[in-house]
């Protein structure tokens, strides 16, 4: 009979051994790739994974080849007009008929690039690479007041409605067994030897009664072996362990006065995207708040935020006094992770900034697992800046950065959430 | 089971396959395969997922392999080639071990499941068993263990010396991989315990081995000997990767254990390069053979055969030179033509068969082809059964492309005067000594700069190819000093092709090495 083995089940993924070979190796470049991918996508649009391409020279594997010249021979199929000896012009580019063959199909293959898919997680994995939140998270996980139950074996003791029916019965014959095997072993060398002195019943009278009734005590004993015992009792064990927050709200807080102009404003958006994305990884689940200011400042949808375009000066603190009021109203946190991103061009009304110091300083930075500023300005730092500046010290939560241009916004987040040094 | 035959009830059909169906198939292909004289070893069938089944595929169609990024890149190819729905038969993929081990994906239906059963644990497996240089050349029954012994080695290594260091020396033995094989020569079979137990001595020897050539201290020598220049080696060596494990100078011992087991598992792939026409024909033969006779005992339904011979049929495809998607001859195609041919020659010969095969036309078709299948590889089993109908049926014609002329031109066609020659090209084609460069390694200038020399041969005027700088600087970073090449010329002095010069020791070991990563 033949030998049919099912490996369906093990060494799951073992592929991805070789293919993590391949990402490590390859990492500057799929990197690389990853950083343009970002581009072209939609702050909530994190679901698919990104073909990446390598360019092919980058993973050839050499061998000792022909080059293409010398002589070649080569034997081709359906021949449909040639006779010996004819003269063939060169096809150009060896298609079609002719051509030499041998490395020839090789080479040309080398160059495409090499292009692969990654899956969501690679691609998020590769992206945010190296960064970790700041460090706020454990020191919080003391005060947690919220505990789930969870199994966690079994004991010995318990309530009635815990009992473990499969475990305990599991038990119980197990005991069952262990005391009644010498007796029952017992029981059928008598038996043996009961068929044994039948044979000859009328010469062994004395010894056939004792042995039957030997056989009945040992009878009356595996009888009274209990089918249950206390003994056997299993119940399942639950434990309470604490249970991380695992929800987190993130609010993106923007200045859309008229100084801010749409190349800005992408500019602020992709920053809140990678924040996004990089909150999604560490939070089951994560909602976003969108609060854009000029004078006044309004909770909107993510379309509108990013979209509309309004004029007029702008009062950074009403956007502020906002949040704060919305984490005291819907985010409690003792149930949620806050993480606030501010993004400006640093403008604000001068009276204002100093109220700007007092809510962070006062009231949000306490509310807050991280806040980040942001400032979108090729010009001098602004007084908004320097109050901020005077934050950092008294609040480790609390960081800025300048941005520029585009290409600083990755280098920005990296700097913002590098993993410290252990 | 012999009820059921006489009973002509049909083996379950439609498309989901249990293991039931799967036993009862593989008896039945068992019992017929027997009855054509199969000889094979036992079979082992594993059932893998398509993910699985890419895994095997990417690291050299091997169930347990080391470790290597390029293993990942064929992965991620294959990976893609199969969702676009590129792949052909790639649905199988059967281990020259003892057993034999045949793997079935899981997504196949149960007519690709039979056909798998009959094409790969019957016909490869015969193959495996029974072909002269499988039987040379490879131990199946100590493959797996060997591989297994490899995987932890080198995963040993890479704990102790960094997967990095482990990674580039395995790039450059891959870049030698194709020569580092013995062809004349038969290699020592295979066994794990005796790997294990020779493999410490093996190091210490080695070394000793090695640092005896190296020896700085002079050696008292006759003033005669020091006068004549003397090569080393005194013979050219085919083997490069295995001149380096003997004789690389900075090697450490793991490294040279490395060398040796990419050196041992692309000798374990040498007869498959060379018999894969042969092999694959001789497969698809079977299959075909096996399950036809199946339906004429009436035991495969309808259904099933339709679906067989449309997956049969377009495994079989040839397509002509001008099609766009011709891709060479296809390899299946053509040694599946041949076998039948053979048969043909054997059971219903014409004049032409009598006057071209005198030994085998008419003769028993089983022990025509038991003959033919054991003694033959690719090149001379071309050279030896392809009949001038067959040339016929494919159209064959040899073109060729010489770089002195402006044209190319057609040497020969399927006709009475063209027959010898084609067939002689067609087979030329498939021999390794033409397909691949002819290079050796020539001399170690072991009193001077410690360089290696090796030398290729040109065939037909051809040159290196541009990729032997990469090459090359693989080699440089085995040897650790200067490599260089040098290509034969037709007045049979020896012209300097290309050198990667390499003076000082470690430091530049390790500079060079930051270039590839």
């Amino acid at each position: 009979m033949v030998r049919i083995i099912d490996r369906r089940f093990d060494s799951k993924k073992k592929s991805t051994a070789n293919r993590q070979r391949f990402m490590r190796r390859f990492k500057r470049q799929i990197r690389r790739a990853v950083a343009d991918a970002i581009d072209g996508r939609s702050i909530r649009d994190l679901e698919s994974g990104e073909e990446i391409s390598i360019p092919a020279k980058d993973l050839s594997e050499p061998s000792f080849q022909h080059g293409r010249e010398g002589v070649w021979e080569q034997v081709f199929t359906g021949n449909d007009r040639f006779a010996s000896g004819d003269a063939i012009d060169r096809p150009l580019g060896g298609g079609g008929g002719g051509g030499s063959g041998g490395g020839a199909s090789n080479e040309g293959e080398s160059e495409d690039d090499f292009v692969f898919q990654l899956s969501r997680d690679e691609f998020l994995d590769v992206f945010f690479d190296d960064l970790a939140l700041p460090n706020l998270v454990r020191t919080e996980l003391a005060k947690l007041t919220e505990f789930k139950t969870q199994r966690a074996g079994f004991t010995s003791d318990g309530v009635p409605t815990n009992i473990n029916v499969v475990r305990s019965l599991r038990g119980a014959l197990g005991r069952r067994k262990a005391l009644g095997a010498p007796l029952a072993a017992r029981v059928r060398e008598i038996d043996e030897q009961i068929a044994a002195f039948e044979e000859d019943a009328s010469n062994h009278v004395d010894e056939l009664r004792e042995l039957r009734e030997e056989r009945s005590r040992l009878l009356i004993r595996i009888e009274a072996i209990p089918f249950i015992d206390s003994f056997d009792l299993r119940y399942n064990n639950r434990i309470r362990i604490p249970k991380p927050i695992t929800q987190a709200v993130m609010f993106c807080v923007m200045d859309v006065s008229g100084s801010m102009d749409e190349q800005k404003k992408a500019t602020a958006k992709r920053f809140f995207m990678l924040l996004y994305l990089f909150l999604r990884r560490n939070y089951e689940h994560i909602d976003v708040v969108f609060i854009r200011h000029h004078t006044i400042a309004k909770e909107v949808n993510e379309d509108e935020f990013f979209h509309s375009r309004e004029s007029g000066g702008t009062v950074v603190s009403s956007a502020l006094r906002l949040m704060t009021d919305i984490v005291r109203d819907r985010y409690p946190p003792g149930a949620w992770n806050v993480y606030g991103a501010q993004a400006s061009d640093g403008d604000n009304w001068d009276n204002d900034s100093p109220i700007c110091y007092q809510i962070l300083d006062e009231e949000l930075l306490g509310l807050c697992r991280y806040f980040a500023y942001i400032e979108i300005t090729t010009g001098e730092a602004q007084n908004l800046w320097r109050q901020y500046e005077g934050l950092t010290a008294s609040h480790p939560n609390f960081a800025l950065q300048r941005i520029e241009s585009h290409e600083d916004i990755y280098p920005v987040f990296r700097e913002l959430f590098k993993k410290e040094s252990v | 089971m012999s009820e059921t035959v006489t009973e002509r009830q049909t083996l379950p059909s439609g498309a989901e396959w249990t293991f039931e169906a799967i036993g009862l198939y593989h008896t039945e292909i068992a019992r017929v395969a027997a009855d054509y004289k199969l000889d094979t070893y036992p079979v082992q069938i594993e059932m893998i997922t398509s993910e699985q089944m890419m895994d095997a595929y990417a690291a050299v169609g091997m169930p347990v392999n080391y470790h290597h990024w390029s293993f990942g890149k064929q992965f991620l190819a294959t990976e893609k080639r199969y969702k676009r729905g590129q792949m052909g038969l790639a649905y199988e993929i059967v281990i020259n071990s003892d057993p034999c081990i045949a793997y079935l994906m899981e997504e196949n239906t149960m007519t690709m499941q039979a056909l798998v059963i009959a094409h790969a644990a019957y016909g490869h497996n015969a193959f495996f068993k029974g072909n002269y240089l499988f039987r040379t050349w490879t131990s199946p029954d100590a493959i797996i263990d060997y591989l297994i012994f490899a995987r932890n080695y080198i995963a040993q290594c890479e704990e102790r010396h960094g997967v990095d260091a482990v990674e580039e020396l395995l790039d450059s033995c891959h870049a030698l991989m194709n020569v580092g094989v013995d062809r004349y020569k038969r290699p020592p079979k295979l066994s794990l315990a005796k790997e294990q137990a020779r493999q410490s001595e093996r190091e210490s020897y080695l070394q000793s081995q090695v640092n005896e050539l190296w020896r700085t201290l002079p050696i008292r020598e006759t003033e005669e000997t020091q006068k004549k220049p003397t090569r080393f080696p005194p013979e050219p060596q085919e083997n490069i990767l295995y001149f380096i494990e003997k004789h690389a100078p900075l090697l450490e011992p793991w490294q040279r254990e490395i060398v040796r087991i990419v050196r041992k598992v692309a000798q374990y792939f040498f007869p498959q390069r060379q018999t894969q026409v042969m092999n694959e024909g001789w497969a698809s033969f079977w299959h075909y053979t096996l399950l036809n006779t199946l339906y004429d005992e009436g035991l495969l339904a309808d259904s099933f055969m339709m679906e067989f011979l449309h997956s049969h049929s377009s495994v079989m495809y040839q397509p002509n030179y001008n099609d766009p998607w011709y891709n060479g001859i296809n390899p299946y195609a053509l040694g599946f033509a041949m076998w039948q041919d053979i048969k043909r020659i054997c059971e219903h010969p014409t004049d032409e068969d009598r006057a071209w095969f005198p030994d085998i036309a008419g003769s028993p078709w089983l022990e025509t082809f038991d003959f033919a299948m054991r003694n033959f590889k690719d090149e001379s089993f071309i050279a030896q059964f392809l009949s001038p109908r067959l040339m016929r049926s494919f159209k064959l014609f040899a073109v060729q492309d010489d770089d002195e002329k402006n044209k190319l031109f057609v040497s020969a066609i399927h006709e009475e005067r063209g027959y010898r020659e084609l067939r002689e090209r067609l087979s030329n084609q498939y021999n390794l000594g033409c397909r691949e460069p002819n290079i050796q390694v020539w001399n170690v200038d072991f009193r001077g700069d410690r360089s290696l020399t090796l030398r290729y041969q040109p065939y037909n005027r051809r040159p290196l190819g541009k990729n032997v700088e990469e090459v090359m600087k693989h080699l440089a970073r085995l040897w650790g000093f200067t490599v260089r090449v040098e290509t034969v010329q037709p007045d049979g002095s020896a012209k300097l092709t290309y050198e990667c010069r390499k003076e000082k020791r470690r430091s530049d070991h390790k500079n060079h090495n930051d270039e590839h990563a």
